[in-house]
């Protein structure tokens, strides 16, 4: 079932993104098993009713991925799946990253300069906290995005403030737009620094619904230490054609190519 | 010929403390973050009376500036006070998107403004941030005359706006002239002194400087109107265009470069309305040093004699046109 939803889901953000003719492929599919298993086995929320105070909060601290985050949020059930094709076009509410401005259902933050969204994240556990409301906070990051400073001042605050009700999550593909990340500026060992900063580290393979779920779980039971989720991830993953390749990081397929990537999706599907 | 006087001279840091903790404690949603410098930014009153809503975030303030964003989201009302040239310019990126774009109601305090923080010199005072925080969209800009005038100011930007603000302070005990019963609106410039000879534009510190140097130019024949700035944005349009039309010259007075200030800001809307000669008293696009806090504005002449010079020197240039107009009148 999450399979195939994760299929739907991938197909989304291809047609959206060939309809777009620009925006970010790789990171965004590298995401759709995640999103999945977020969106559709852990959070509290309610689709027809996005403002409810009591849902679980995502930001989305890198922006550039909101392919992945509209398409889950489409077949979710905020708003209809053909408003994906009107992705990053003038008058859109799906902004090419996401802003509330536009009033599209189920953005919790306008966001996309990167290492902004931890802290943000952080203000609204904090409030949480205070009013003795149990919702979580969940944070997505990129890991190249890991290299701004600003989060580790926010690493820094989070476990500080013993703010339990906070995940951050990191796509863990390994690849930024000038290539690896080890070599673009090294990461590793990156559990190590997060547990140094007292975060309870969780890692996870981003592409299998059990361990991404476990994860999860896991992350709401760690007292009032705030959880990172290292989740390994392939960028491009269901494409084989385009699988761990940094240069689609921020290209769209043709629509010669996008037909054949579907139709490699609808083979899955059948399987 | 003013009927202003020094009440005794009074920070106003002092007064958005004073400011902050009154609007505290009428609404349990405000909330203060701090960034190591407590006291010195005025928030110690409201950290030691309300500890549970005073959240320490170490000297991390781009950091701080995010968490104001997301309390702002969660419906508190976040006070976030650092020196001016730390808000507005190291989290300024936090500032624009996490703050701004989001349109969260996050009350920055900008501390330390001008170059009569004194003796810490170049590094610590603010004179770029009213440039900055102007030109970002949903900002309210605002930059009170004195103490009493910067906790009114501080109650109005909690409690009224809706949106982002940032209310600039200083650090030195200046004169505090301003009346409690004087009302506070965003966006509503003060006439404190009526005039039709020329205008002077004043804000923060420099609005005293106006009143001074007023008194001196009639004793020379020209009675000056000084009006005190007290927001930079949403500017008062109205009372600038007024001033234009009615007084023919301007002059701005700013503890702040000239480039992108006040003068700027007012310039702006002269040049689109009703064009008149203008000159701007503020930082000639320089950096400050350290000294003694009156010895700095004295030497970047940022005074009621600077003021002055500089209406004289306008008069002067544009001498014609007032002499034609002493003939009609």
């Amino acid at each position: 079932m999450l399979q195939k939803t994760a299929t739907e889901i991938r197909k989304s953000i291809i047609t959206s993104l060939t309809e777009a003719k620009s925006g970010h492929l790789g990171g965004s599919l590298g995401l759709a098993d995640f999103f999945t298993a977020l969106y559709f086995s852990v959070l509290n929320h309610d689709p027809q009713n996005p403002g409810w105070a009591g849902r679980d909060r995502v930001i989305l601290s890198i922006g550039h991925v909101a392919p992945v985050l509209y398409a889950t949020l489409a077949h979710a059930g905020y708003f209809p799946v053909d408003e994906l094709n009107t992705l990053r076009k003038l008058g859109t509410r799906l902004q090419g990253h996401p802003g509330r401005d536009h009033g599209l259902p189920g953005i919790e933050l306008s966001a996309g300069s990167l290492g902004q969204g931890l802290s943000v994240a952080i203000g609204m556990a904090i409030a949480a906290k205070m009013d003795h409301r149990s919702h979580r906070i969940y944070c997505l990051h990129g890991d190249g995005e890991l290299q701004e400073g600003s989060i580790w001042e926010a690493a820094m605050a989070a476990s500080h403030h013993k703010l339990g009700n906070l995940t951050a999550i990191i796509d863990r593909n390994g690849l930024q737009i000038d290539g690896n990340t080890e070599k673009v500026m090294r990461l590793e060992p990156l559990a190590d620094k997060w547990k140094s900063f007292g975060w309870n580290v969780i890692s996870c393979d981003g592409h299998d619904f059990i361990s991404i779920i476990t994860a999860l779980n896991n992350a709401a039971h760690s007292g009032d230490v705030p959880s990172v989720i290292i989740a390994k991830t392939m960028m491009g993953k269901g494409i084989p054609e385009i699988e761990n390749d940094y240069r689609w990081h921020g290209k769209v397929p043709t629509s010669a190519q996008s037909a054949l990537f579907l139709r490699h999706l609808e083979g899955n599907n059948n399987l | 010929m003013t009927n202003y006087s020094n009440k005794g001279d009074k920070s106003t840091r002092a007064g958005f403390g004073e400011g902050l903790l009154e609007a505290g404690s009428r609404n349990s949603n405000v909330v203060c973050l701090g960034a190591d410098i407590t006291a010195s930014v005025g928030c110690n009153l409201f950290a030691d009376a309300f500890p549970d809503r005073f959240f320490s975030m170490g000297i991390a303030e781009q950091n701080c500036m995010g968490v104001a964003a997301g309390l702002a989201l969660e419906g508190k009302i976040p006070v976030f006070s650092t020196y001016g040239v730390f808000a507005a310019l190291r989290a300024a990126d936090q500032i624009r998107v996490s703050v701004c774009y989001n349109n969260v109601h996050v009350v920055i305090g900008g501390a330390h403004a001008g170059v009569s923080v004194g003796p810490d010199g170049a590094t610590h005072q603010a004179l770029e941030d009213m440039a900055m925080m102007r030109v970002l969209p949903n900002m309210t800009v605002i930059s009170p005359c004195d103490a009493t005038q910067t906790r009114l100011a501080t109650m109005a930007a909690i409690e009224q706006c809706k949106g982002p603000v940032y209310l600039r302070f200083g650090r030195e005990p200046m004169p505090d002239f301003t009346s409690g019963d004087l009302p506070f609106e965003i966006g509503k410039a003060q006439i404190l002194l009526p005039g039709n000879d020329l205008t002077i534009i004043a804000t923060g510190h420099m609005v005293w400087e106006a009143l001074q140097a007023a008194e001196i130019l009639f004793h020379s024949g020209i009675q000056a109107r000084v009006i005190n700035m007290h927001t930079i944005k949403p500017i008062d349009r109205e009372a600038i265009i007024h001033a234009a039309m009615e007084t023919m010259a301007i002059v701005t007075a700013e503890e702040h470069q000239v480039n992108g200030g006040l003068g700027s800001a007012v310039a702006e809307v002269v040049v689109q309305h009703n064009p008149v000669p203008m000159a701007m008293v503020g930082m000639a696009d320089c950096f400050g040093e350290s000294g003694d806090p009156r010895l700095l504005m004295k030497k970047f002449g940022l005074t009621a004699a600077a003021i002055v010079e500089a209406a004289k020197i306008l008069r002067s240039k544009d001498k014609c046109r007032w002499d034609i107009r002493s003939e009609t009148t």
